[in-house]
């Protein structure tokens, strides 16, 4: 039943996604060096790549091939374990508040309101500015923490998908036999909305790698804790973008690790809003189609 | 302006659970601040300012937790946030004073150019779709998936390092300008900003291109623009017919987007050693000096509601039917 996707957007980002959790997987085995080892000691500068390290070395001659792989698992570890929990609560505070109406669905609206313009960044900055920096925390603490301030846009997604469901024939006939609040809104209500769960998870994956990187990169998480932003934390306070030979090797890795992960996630995601809507869709579409197609004709006559 | 005023309410909500969160944060957090502090402030601190920080964080206090909360509004109704532990004896306003217009002065414009040149393209893109324009999308995705700092460092390095066009860092020359309403220093100021106002605008330009190409492809669909080109009005008309109520899910759509564009302008900052809000926060961190964190978490969260209810304002002004008494 289940075929394979026509889109372009959705397979290349399906296979990007899906190297990068093989990384995370089976990145730190593959590591040839000890992330944290100062390899040599006879030069005080960061080593352009080579045969022995193939993404060079950091100014205290680590190795950042070791530490990209190494990091990698914790990064997407962080944002798949943030997307994983934000998403469960969107999905049972959002579904709760627009089935139920009310006083509740006041509530907790006021509630995702309140989170949606609350910048999330220096609120996540102060929790973890108050835990002492030495203390190592957990990649599980981590994604909880950051999930807290992720969870609020799929909320209010969800309830207003929710809003205008509950009343259809189906979920009224299921109410009428009996069928208790939970059941309805766990069996009848949430295989409908698949899809938007499934956005609003690969939305807050982005939003965290993006919070834990910020975070990592600021320092406010141990910056001995190896991710993709405690390397470009170094290779910033190493100023290496602004030395006369610049070098690119130490942070150009981390950041495009950063970037085409959320690339990945976000064509799954175009992928899936032009499944919904299908006005969306550019795939195999000329301009000419488009016109025959029945779209507005560009210009007069 | 019904719309507005429960914006409003929804504002000042958000405003005093940030103000309860940041009272509470400390004293559900392991260890002692004040000790943070004086290790930080070594033999300068005097006993007054060790009695001001338990009082601030609640050590050795009598106090119940209703009276401190008591105790904290009313400090900070008086516009009190405590002193700055790396810069003492500032106090955390005078510090957030000095960095602030630079922020808001940045980030404002950035945001303005990055609006408008993203909606302006969102509707070029929509209008001709399938054209090149469509092909770019997945590129700017990249660019708005990459933190903003590594955007920044791409900049720095290309524009800066390589290409000597811009300055590498600072707000202005510092090394030989002193700050005035001359023409150096100001020429200088905008010299030092492009690069900075060039990373937000890359990073944040995306997400306004694709919402309103999305928004733009659904109202041409609408039948009143059928028959603006069946009665035969040029496509400029058209197209702006079709524009203007596009754009209003992109203005409400705005004060999502603030909250992110701020966050990260100050990573942005970082990178540029930009003498904003950004750059003290960094210092704040690297201190562990929790007065100042805090100031800069209620500030910026005060400045992204003023700048949300901005937003209501002109969506009100532009969307007539927000403005009818239900």
């Amino acid at each position: 039943m289940l075929q394979f996707p026509k889109s372009g957007k959705i397979r290349v980002g399906l296979l990007m996604a899906l190297v990068f959790t093989l990384l995370a997987i089976i990145g730190p085995w593959l590591a040839p060096f000890d992330p944290n080892k100062s390899l040599t000691t006879t030069n005080g500068l960061p080593q352009p790549p080579s045969g022995a390290h193939l993404l060079g070395t950091t100014q205290v001659q680590q190795d950042v091939l070791s530490q990209l792989l190494v990091g990698g698992r914790s990064t997407i570890l962080v944002s798949l374990i943030a997307g994983a929990v934000a998403t469960a609560l969107a999905v049972v505070l959002g579904i709760t508040a627009g089935y139920y109406g009310g006083w509740l669905d006041d509530l907790l609206s006021m509630l995702a309101n309140i989170f949606l313009v609350m910048p999330a960044l220096p609120l996540l900055i102060v929790i973890f500015g108050f835990i002492n920096k030495t203390a190592n925390p957990p990649d599980a603490l981590i994604g909880l923490v950051i999930s807290i301030t992720g969870w609020a846009f799929g909320a209010r997604v969800l309830r207003a998908q929710t809003l205008s469901m509950r009343t259809r024939d189906y979920v009224t006939s299921a109410r009428i036999i009996g069928e208790r609040g939970w059941r309805i809104m766990m069996f009848e209500i949430l295989p409908n909305l698949v899809p938007i769960v499934a956005t609003s998870f690969l939305f807050t994956v982005i939003y965290g790698v993006g919070a834990y990187t910020a975070l990592s990169f600021l320092g406010v998480i141990s910056v001995a804790h190896w991710s993709w932003g405690t390397m470009l934390y170094w290779a910033q306070s190493a100023q290496a973008a602004q030395q006369v030979h610049i070098e690119w090797w130490w942070f150009l890795p981390p950041g495009l690790a950063v970037g085409l992960f959320g690339t990945a996630l976000a064509l799954l995601n175009f992928g899936i809003d032009e499944f919904i809507n299908p006005r969306l869709r550019t795939a195999g579409l000329t301009r000419r189609r488009a016109r025959a197609a029945g779209q507005p004709r560009r210009g007069a006559a | 302006m019904r719309l507005v005023a429960r914006r409003i309410v929804l504002y000042a909500l958000t405003a005093l659970v940030a103000i309860t969160v940041n009272f509470f944060i400390p004293r559900l957090m392991p260890g002692n601040p004040v000790e943070v502090a004086i290790g930080h402030m070594q033999a300068r601190v005097t006993p007054g300012t060790i009695r001001a920080l338990d009082l601030q964080y609640g050590i050795n206090t009598k106090l119940g937790l209703v009276g401190q909360y008591v105790n904290y509004l009313d400090q900070l109704i008086h516009g009190n946030l405590g002193i700055s532990f790396s810069s003492y004896p500032a106090t955390v306003v005078s510090v957030i004073r000095s960095a602030l217009p630079w922020t808001v002065g940045l980030v404002g414009i950035a945001t303005i150019i990055s609006f408008a040149l993203g909606t302006l393209l969102g509707i070029a893109a929509a209008w001709r779709r399938g054209s090149w324009l469509d092909n770019l999308l997945p590129a700017m995705t990249f660019f708005q998936a990459a933190p903003y700092f590594f955007v920044a460092i791409l900049i720095v390095a290309l524009f800066a390092t390589k290409l000597g066009w811009f300055p590498q860092n600072s707000g202005y020359d510092t090394t030989t300008l002193n700050p005035g309403l001359n023409w150096a220093f100001m020429s200088s100021v905008l010299d030092h900003a492009v690069l900075p106002a060039l990373t937000i605008v890359v990073g944040s330009i995306a997400g306004w291109i694709i919402g309103m190409r999305n928004m733009m492809l659904t109202t041409m669909d609408e039948d009143y623009v059928l028959i603006a080109q069946a009665k035969g009005l040029a496509s400029r008309r058209v197209i702006s017919y079709a524009a203007r109520n596009a754009i209003l899910p992109s203005v409400s759509g705005f004060s999502l987007a603030i909250g992110f564009v701020v966050s990260g302008s100050l990573l942005t900052e970082i990178v540029f050693s930009y003498p904003g809000i950004g750059y003290i926060l960094l210092q704040a961190i690297g201190n562990e000096d929790y007065p100042l964190l805090q100031g800069i978490f209620l500030i910026i969260t005060f400045a992204v509601l003023g700048a949300n209810l901005l937003a209501d304002f002109v969506y009100s002004f532009l969307d007539p039917r927000t403005r009818q008494e239900a």
